[in-house]
């Protein structure tokens, strides 16, 4: 540590010049990929800024629901140091049993002929709020019933939720089968709004989740930093033993954490399973993207998670479209080199501390 | 003290090994064509697999769910480097491609490794983990290297034969494959290097302090652990015929950390006890009406009682019963478990910034 202070004390000048040749290389490469990129999306940009505008819009509101998926995975991580596997899975869930409360309540005609919404505002809310409890408390119940006695044991944990995913995965399959199904939108919601540049308009629905996910990153801020609960997952995040020792329920602590970590799955399968879809292929896709959100933005950090959602959303909307034609499949592996970058230049995620 | 050469712990450990190595010898007059093929080759290529994830976690500390990844890479590049349908077919000589395959494996296993090195833990777990997945999300979306049929009818070597009408031939290189990778990892533990990498386990700064180039090592361990991985790549598509995104997507990837929890993640002979159960179960469970076939659903609960009950596996469950066994018979007092690092308390896994 004095080693870093004594760093500190230099100019960042001189720091820089005291580094390995190697790290140097690496981050002047990844400077010099930062910077192509950003004058490639430019050059495209001022080609069809229409494009550019829609497709912006389309990765600010993806990164709006993975932030809201990332963060219940980053919210359990960083408390109780539980990599929770599962957590793909409980989006899943949580849009089936969606999707299937929605069909029972307007009797399977959420969806008109032609395609447009007839589904009430309670008939989207109701299956959005049974969904969310339903799944919370599956998570709470895994919680308590499988990890809470395994405190401290990491592994074991993210084996034990493994698991449970793989039972889930097996049973969801025969249970809503394999076929993609979507959640109608309310239908007072306007299909589109217009955005008043070159004539444009954009789905109504994909604003509101990006709405969501802003009040929800801002309600889970203010939790955190704010209330008392969240003084206390603080004070958990750095030192655990040492807030039970101070008298502290840490265990109701875990316990509310994981059911909003699991609920804030749930709202993501239910905002998801409405603006795209759900489908048998969402546990493991979702369980990656939080993964890379997390990965990039530093393990248990909400700043990080909102980043890295950021930095993935735009990514993955801009890489289908700005590729070169013939190579738009190799969409993935920009996902890849964003992940890359990150970690060859900060190991542990740009906001990530060491545990 | 010395202990003698002959004790009774040993023999138990011994003594079944040997069966089953002589009941593998014999293997194709001991059982039917299809049990052997689709049972025991089965088991041994997939016990290459869970050996290369096992052989990371108990040497050198690092848990990685990429090796179900890294062996479809070597699959994938050796099926596309030879005459098959899909992909985009070079026709090379099959044992030309097979190296092609496995060198590929192993550079793009450096480069993961490279990058993952740094991290410790349960983040080297995710991080790995985001690397498979992305490996199948690769395969499944590009159609010039596979798309999601994958390649078919991939030209294999002719010793292989064809691994349905004639499935001895496949068997007995699988099996002396598996033994390879197994004496090749005992020797290289005992090796200098091996001896640095289970240093590195034990305490990565400490290893740092004396001198080491900690993530450079761990960095050519991960190579290493590719090298395994793409044997079972390889063998995997001499097997299948074939390979496609669904052969190496987070189910496998789960099936292959399920064998080697089964059968102990921190013994390397579990990996292929392990497969040997998993495939066993596998074939049990599709003949017979269990709960609607649900196969996924029994492996999930096995799973998962192995991992609240034994974390050692199997392995665990038989390193228990010599013990208490070998104590009947020598009134030694018992000896401590060894500390194996997944009963170190949790928040202190090694960090490095």
């Amino acid at each position: 540590m004095s080693e870093a202070a004594a760093a500190a004390d230099l100019g960042w000048r001189r720091r820089f010049a005291t580094l390995p040749p190697l790290t140097i290389a690496v981050r002047v490469l990844v400077c010099a990929v930062v910077a192509f990129v950003l004058a490639w999306v430019g050059y495209k940009a001022a080609g069809d800024p229409r494009i550019f505008i829609t497709v912006g819009l389309n990765g600010l509101t993806l990164a709006g629901l993975y932030f809201v998926v990332a963060s219940g995975f980053t919210l359990i991580f960083g408390l109780m140091r539980v990599v929770n596997m599962a957590h793909g899975s409980l989006y899943m869930l949580a849009g089936f049993f969606a999707f299937e409360l929605q069909e029972r309540l307007t009797g399977g005609e959420a969806t008109s002929a032609f395609g447009t919404s007839e589904a009430g505002l309670g008939d989207w809310i109701i299956p959005l709020i049974v969904a969310c409890a339903a799944v919370g408390l599956i998570g709470l119940v895994m919680q308590q019933v499988f990890l809470r006695w395994n405190q401290g044991q990491d592994l074991r944990q993210a084996l034990i939720t493994i698991a449970i995913s793989i039972i889930i995965a097996d049973q969801s399959l025969a249970h809503f089968g394999g076929i993609a199904e979507s959640i109608a939108e309310p239908d007072i919601f306007p299909e589109s709004v217009s955005l008043h540049v070159y004539g444009l308009s954009y789905p109504f629905f994909r604003i509101f989740v990006l709405l969501v996910a802003i009040a929800v990153g801002l309600a889970l801020w203010a939790m955190i930093q704010r209330t008392r609960f969240g003084m206390v997952v603080r004070a958990g995040v750095d030192d655990r033993q040492m807030v039970s020792a101070l008298g502290i329920n840490i265990q109701l602590v875990f316990a509310v954490a994981f059911l909003i970590g699991a609920g804030l799955a749930g709202l993501g399968g239910v905002l998801g399973g409405t603006m795209i879809s759900v489908d048998k292929a969402n546990d493991t896709q979702y369980l990656l993207i939080s993964l890379i959100v997390v990965i990039i933005g530093g393990m248990g950090s909400l700043a990080g998670a909102a980043i890295g959602a950021l930095a993935l959303g735009l990514v993955d909307a801009f890489g289908d479209v700005y590729l070169p034609a013939g190579y738009q499949n190799y969409s993935v592996l920009l996902t890849f080199a964003l992940l890359v970058l990150v970690l060859a230049v900060r190991p542990l995620g740009l906001f990530g501390r060491p545990a | 003290m010395t202990r003698p050469a002959v004790t009774v712990e040993r023999a138990l450990w011994w003594g079944p090994g040997l069966v089953i190595l002589v009941a593998l010898l014999l293997g194709p007059l001991l059982f039917t064509d299809f049990y052997l093929s689709q049972v025991i080759t089965k088991a041994l290529w997939l016990g290459i697999a869970a050996a290369s994830l096992i052989f990371l976690a108990a040497y050198v500390g690092m848990i990685s769910l990429g090796q179900v990844g890294l062996y479809g890479i070597a699959g994938f590049t050796m099926a596309n480097l030879v005459q098959a349908d899909g992909g985009s077919p070079a026709a090379w000589n099959p044992w030309l491609a097979t190296l092609g395959g496995i060198v590929v494996c192993v550079g793009v296993g450096l480069f993961f490794g490279a990058i993952a090195s740094r991290s410790y833990g349960i983040y080297f777990l995710m991080i790995t983990l985001a690397f498979g997945v992305i490996t199948y999300y690769f395969f499944a979306q590009v159609t010039q290297l596979s798309g999601f049929g994958g390649v078919n009818n991939v030209d294999r070597p002719d010793i292989v034969s064809n691994p349905v009408t004639d499935p001895a031939n496949l068997f007995y290189i699988a099996l002396g494959v598996s033994a390879a990778v197994y004496l090749l990892v005992r020797y290289l533990v005992r090796t200098p290097f091996g001896l640095a990498l289970q240093g590195i386990r034990d305490d990565p700064s400490r290893m740092r302090a004396l001198g080491y180039n900690v993530p450079l090592l761990r960095m050519l361990a991960f190579g290493l652990g590719a090298l395994i991985a793409s044997f079972a790549g390889i063998l995997s598509v001499w097997w299948n015929t074939r390979i496609s995104p669904g052969s190496i997507d987070l189910t496998r990837t789960i099936d292959v950390l399920v064998i080697a929890v089964i059968g102990g993640l921190f013994r390397l002979e579990g990996a292929w006890i392990g497969a040997l159960v998993f495939t066993v179960l596998d074939n049990w469970t599709r003949g017979i009406d269990l709960i609607g076939q649900r196969f996924n659903t029994v492996i999930g609960a096995i799973f998962l009682v192995i991992v609240l009950l034994s974390p050692g596996g199997l392995m665990g469950i038989w390193q228990s019963v010599t013990d208490s066994v070998g104590r009947l018979f020598s009134r030694k007092p018992p000896t401590p478990p060894p500390l194996r690092p997944e009963t170190r308390p949790a928040g202190e896994s090694p960090q490095t910034s």
